[in-house]
């Protein structure tokens, strides 16, 4: 037995150090901004820049409607498949893990040539750009956001919820509103906050779409044109990343940690 | 003649037939229908475009040169590369997740640690894009800490041995960083899936600790380490932000590629650009096959 753990001891200790000393390097390195001397200067000139606060909140607002239209779309749409189409569920899976398959680059690629063009034309309004990189952003999250929710369904009795409610009287709003959705709450927080995680700093999309306005393209311009700023900045995207997995880990103490990934970017 | 609709209907209405749940066609369709119509236009529509693209000359009539035009030495090596970097980061980080996986699980670790490395799994298999870049510029670029580090103390001056970050080895100790915490994260409920009983029948019949790993649990987990190394190849395979933010264009990734012909028309012919984005969604496509038929088999252990 004390062979078995030294080597457990060694693995996690590689791993360890494979994810703390980027960490490390970059907070040291942040920290150096003048010479001689440690101090927080590069982060303050982050938080003095009105472009990071412009970016982060329009990044803010774009992964809110994200979150909001995913979860409208895929909570009655597991509903259902659950309550009256069980033949489907291949299919919804199918479809919803598909942008595992769609490289978001390729997917991205689809989406501007085909909406930039007759009859849609959305490139050539913010407005119509707004709905392109929040609809790729659904489509982007739905293998998870589909996961979660469904495995949140799987754990209560749906059938009996609904024919309680109808028997006293809930029309489907309610039973949707009021009865399914509470009942899933954690399932629904934690798929929003992976939600979070993955679209504030996305850039593969954001770049292509947006530009500059959002958070992710925002950070590369920091890298580009300032030295110090680039680690501060990266320390300050880890800890958001983080809070957010710490939310979801507050909601899910209690069960396997499924799902906490969003693929690659 | 507005009257009499009205009270038909509400007769109708009234009918026992009706108030009781009835399962129309219709109404059975109308809860999936914002689903279907959402998924037609941003997945079916965007891909359905890229491929018919793809076989269109620039005068729109059909045709196969596209992907043939494929087979050229620049192309083919950047499918090369980009399968190469997915590869040798879905094995390393594949068995370094699997190692940690097993010791947080199987090997006996303070019960803490499980939670602890699993939350941390969760950050850093999220944490990769543009910031990863940065960090592993600050880490192994050429006055990163370790680089320093290591010149400084130990008189190794990697950049002299070859070593580049914004290279093929480079990306792929970046890419390993979110790589093996996400096969932590894919790994861990097969290996909780693992039942005592099965250990101890083992030992009954007099296996040692060895013949139990090789001739059990081995069997049992492979197709889970194999899947689970698919599912990271695809994900380094798509990979663009990190690539982009670390090499710029130096390095010729498949990805790269494409983000180029988003840009502009680089290739000077549009179709190829089609033909090179549908090239990586068959590769995907072959991957994931793969896949489901591992899953498949790993399932059938860890049925309950």
């Amino acid at each position: 037995m004390k062979r078995g753990s030294f080597w457990s001891w060694l693995w996690v200790a590689i791993g360890g150090l494979y994810f703390f000393l980027p960490l490390l390097s970059t907070f040291d390195f942040s920290l150096r901004a003048k010479k001689g001397i440690l101090t927080f200067v590069a982060y303050e000139n982050i938080f003095k820049d009105p472009q990071f606060w412009s970016t982060i909140r329009f990044s803010l607002v774009i992964a809110l409607f994200t979150v909001f239209f995913s979860i409208l779309l895929v909570v009655p749409t597991v509903y259902w498949i659950r309550l009256r189409l069980p033949q489907l569920r291949m299919l919804v899976e199918f479809i919803s893990m598909l942008s595992y398959v769609i490289p978001a680059i390729v997917l991205v690629f689809g989406l501007i040539r085909v909406f930039s063009g007759s009859p849609f034309y959305l490139t050539n309004s913010y407005f119509g750009t707004y709905v392109l990189l929040v609809a790729a952003y659904v489509v982007l999250t739905l293998p998870f956001s589909f996961r979660a929710i469904d495995t949140g369904m799987s754990a209560i009795d749906v059938r009996s919820l609904t024919e309680a409610a109808q028997s006293l009287g809930a029309g489907w709003g309610t039973i949707l509103f009021r009865v399914i959705f509470p009942n899933l709450k954690v399932a629904i927080l934690s798929s929003v906050f992976l939600t979070l995680a993955t679209v504030i700093g996305e850039y593969t999309m954001a770049s292509f779409i947006i530009g500059l306005k959002s958070f992710g393209p925002y950070m590369s311009l920091v890298g580009q044109n300032k030295t110090y700023e680039s680690s501060s900045i990266t320390i300050i995207s880890f800890l958001m990343t983080w809070a957010l997995m710490m939310v979801i880990q507050l909601f899910n103490r209690t069960k396997a940690n499924n799902g906490t990934h969003s693929g690659g970017r | 003649m507005l009257n009499n609709d009205k009270s038909t209907n509400t007769t109708t209405n009234g009918d026992a037939r009706n108030v009781r749940p009835h399962h129309s066609f219709f109404s059975d369709w109308i809860g999936v229908a914002p689903f279907f119509i959402f998924t037609l236009f941003f997945i079916v529509l965007p891909s359905v475009g890229l491929v018919s693209r793809a076989f269109q000359d620039n005068a729109g009539n059909f045709t196969l040169q596209n992907f043939a035009n494929l087979f050229t030495r620049e192309i083919l090596s950047s499918y090369w590369i980009s399968i190469r970097i997915s590869f040798t980061t879905a094995v390393a980080g594949g068995l370094l997740g699997f190692l940690m996986a097993y010791a947080i699980t199987v090997g006996k670790l303070p019960a803490g640690g499980r939670s602890v490395i699993l939350t941390f799994s969760g950050v850093a298999s999220n944490f990769a894009g543009v910031p990863l870049a940065f960090a592993f510029v600050a880490t192994m670029g050429r006055t990163g800490m370790i680089t320093v580090l290591l010149k400084n103390v130990f008189h190794i001056n990697i950049y002299n041995m070859g070593f580049n970050l914004y290279s093929f080895l480079g990306l792929s100790l970046t890419y390993t960083f979110f790589q093996f915490p996400l096969m932590i994260l894919v790994i861990t409920p097969a290996l909780d899936g693992l039942k005592t009983d099965w250990r101890e029948a083992a030992e009954n019949l007099g296996a040692s600790q060895g013949t139990y790993l090789r001739k059990v649990m081995l069997p049992i987990l492979t197709p889970s380490i194999l899947g689970g190394m698919i599912l990271l190849f695809g994900n380094s395979f798509g990979a663009y932000a990190t690539a982009y933010s670390l090499t710029g264009g130096f390095l010729n990734l498949i990805t790269i590629m494409v983000g180029a012909q988003i840009k502009g028309d680089v290739l000077y012919n549009p179709g190829l650009g089609y033909a090179l984005a549908v090239g990586m969604v068959i590769v995907m496509l072959i991957m994931m096959i793969f896949y489901y038929l591992l899953r498949q088999r790993s399932e059938r252990w860890l049925r309950k």
